[in-house]
């Protein structure tokens, strides 16, 4: 067909292509964001109620120097930057498999049930009363109850692997959940509220090193499933019937992803609440960056993540110090940016 | 050679079975082409090979082993399937969705080979997709985005092919171009089963038309012996005469404007040489 059809282009009305400059764009996008996740880093463990030069920081960091600034780093600052990467990548990560799984530009990691019975563990075991380091066993617990339903609700609707029903079951979910937590606050006592108010807007003011393990772990595990399974999601994007034509098992493979991304969003919600916007708008500044495939796509989400959750949690905590801003909406205002300037060049 | 098998199914939850005992098969080396009205159950027939709709009774064999035992990728090692739809979320560049036909060879952990980095430049090379390589698939035609698409099935490197209505949307020249390396691929040795709703040009390159009527096998054999009136006319129903065009050799079906006109004795198909026998 090569005759014949080279010689008819001239009747095929394609788009003009645009300029090819995005080849060379991912390499400056990974010095780019990794070297933005350094300074922010560094920069998260030195700014605080008692700043830190930049010597110290790093001395402190190496355990030398000055015992009380050794000590505002390691037990304070170093977990609460590394806890605030960590639930950034495990967003990134979850969200930009979300997305390609359920070919669904909206999709994240809140969308699917996780945040409505994180939320509802949460708040019901505030209410209850229970001792605060139950609250995050309560959430996960929630979290997990949520999604078992949501796949119970998919499946029995006949939809198992389908992203529309699959979205559907997970949005009625939340509407359910939020509806319990919405009957919950009302009758409850004013303190309960509060603390149930905080904690859905996230934070990781109370970072410590065992929350850090735990999300790293989670993040190791279920991130690098889902790196591994990168292909698969290449395929899956391409919709339900060629994957199939291309060998996928796609309700398996839909529900394997749904999975993974649901343990990561999980695990960041007991030790963070919920953080919102992160898993939205990462993969997009990704795709943005000229990277499409999701074996790529899916570490530079996990790292963009990281990278803005360390910042909105600086910028949390300094711009009124001593009162700290809710991290949610921190990690919205500083994504929206992005958001709106992606928005603009789809348009 | 894809044959099925008196093949049955149904839709979750629909009355009747979409397909009621289809049987025909689709050798190497030439175009069996699957024709029929919308809603005759022509797409069913590629859901039902891909695994996408369970059978309710018959088999699908490719090769003589039965599809539905086989594991996915085994399966699109052996027959590449172009879907009917297919609208991208995401934009790849061509090349990576070309290399995506490496996916059954692959699968989700093996890297791309020097064998899988041949078969996508012969695909490339073989459908004529050489100068979109550099491109995105959101910045392309509709045209385009078939050869791509069918570059892919290539790709997958498979003895057979199955492509449901390949050349939908796409002008003239682009559907001759599609219809010109399907014949090569079946000369080439390929099993190439096609459903398409252009029965004037099936007529020309199929060996073998299946026309399908409700689920069911109205007419199976050569062009010359399913294009006719007597067999399209109550299948489409629609009043229609068959004529043999001289320019290419080949039966051809022409649609009459209404039963009326037609019906009147004064309509156009007075104005026609009649069936082809």
């Amino acid at each position: 067909m090569t005759g014949t059809a080279t010689e008819s282009r001239k009747h095929d009305a394609a788009p003009p292509p645009r300029p090819r400059d995005a080849r060379g764009r991912p390499v400056w996008f990974w010095l780019g964001a990794g070297a933005a996740l350094v300074v922010l880093g560094v920069a998260g463990i030195a700014f605080g109620a008692v700043p830190l030069a930049l010597p110290d920081v790093l001395a402190a960091l190496r355990g030398e120097g000055d015992a009380s600034a050794v000590a505002i780093v390691r037990t304070l600052r170093l977990p609460r930057v590394m806890l605030a990467a960590l639930v950034g990548a495990a967003l990134g990560l979850s969200g930009g498999a979300l997305q390609g799984a359920l070919r669904n530009p909206l999709a994240e990691p809140w969308l699917l049930g996780v945040s409505g019975g994180a939320a509802v563990g949460a708040v019901g075991a505030l209410a209850l009363g229970v001792s605060a380091a139950l609250v995050p066993l309560a959430a996960f617990a929630g979290a997990a109850a949520a999604v078992a339903v949501a796949l119970a609700v998919a499946g029995a609707a006949g939809g198992r692997g389908d992203p529309r029903v699959l979205l559907m079951a997970g949005v009625v979910v939340g509407a359910f959940a939020n509806a319990v937590i919405m009957i919950a606050l009302a009758t409850a006592p004013a303190d309960t509220v509060r603390g149930a108010l905080w904690w859905m807007m996230g934070s990781v003011a109370d970072a410590d090193w065992s929350q850090v393990r735990w999300v790293a772990a989670t993040t190791l595990i279920g991130g690098g499933a889902l790196i591994v399974l990168a292909r698969e999601i290449d395929v899956l994007s391409l919709g339900e019937e060629p994957a199939a034509a291309l060998g996928v098992a796609v309700d398996a493979a839909a529900r394997r992803i749904y999975l993974l991304a649901s343990l990561l969003a999980a695990a960041t919600v007991t030790a963070a609440g919920l953080v919102g916007f992160v898993g939205l708008v990462v993969p997009h500044i990704a795709r943005a960056a000229g990277l499409r495939g999701h074996r790529a796509l899916l570490p530079a989400s996990a790292l963009t993540g990281a990278a803005l959750v360390i910042a909105a949690d600086l910028l949390a905590r300094t711009v009124r110090a001593p009162i700290e801003l809710p991290l949610g909406a921190v990690t919205a205002l500083v994504g929206v940016p992005f958001f709106l300037a992606r928005l603009r060049r789809l348009a | 050679m894809i044959r099925f098998e008196d093949v049955v199914a149904r839709y979750p939850r629909a009355d009747h079975p979409a397909v009621r005992g289809v049987s025909f098969a689709a050798p190497r080396g030439h175009i069996t082409a699957v024709v029929g009205p919308n809603g005759s159950g022509k797409s069913t027939l590629v859901r039902a090979l891909i695994g996408r709709l369970p059978l309710a009774s018959g088999r699908v064999l490719v090769d003589g082993d039965d599809a539905a035992a086989m594991d996915g990728r085994s399966l699109a090692r052996r027959v590449a399937v172009v879907t009917q739809r297919e609208e991208p979320v995401f934009p790849l560049d061509v090349r990576d969705f070309v290399a995506l036909g490496r996916f059954p060879h692959r699968g989700a952990w093996r890297a791309a080979s020097a064998d899988d980095a041949r078969a996508v430049d012969r695909a490339v090379e073989r459908s004529g997709i050489g100068d979109l390589v550099g491109r995105r698939t959101d910045e392309l035609s509709g045209g385009e985005w078939q050869r791509v698409r069918i570059a892919r099935a290539l790709a997958q490197d498979a003895p057979a092919l199955v492509l449901d209505e390949p050349t939908t949307f796409l002008d003239v020249a682009h559907e001759m171009g599609v219809f010109e390396l399907l014949d090569a691929l079946a000369r080439a040795g390929h099993a190439v089963l096609l459903v398409s709703h252009q029965l004037n040009l099936v007529a020309r390159f199929a060996a073998t038309l299946v026309l399908l009527h409700e689920g069911t096998v109205a007419a199976l054999g050569p062009p010359a012996d399913v294009m006719r009136g007597p067999v399209l006319e109550p299948v489409y129903q629609w009043p229609l005469v068959v004529i043999r065009d001289a320019a290419v050799g080949a039966p051809a079906l022409v649609p009459l404007r209404t039963r009326s006109r037609a019906g009147s004795g004064s309509g156009e198909s007075d104005s026609q040489p009649g069936y082809v026998s």
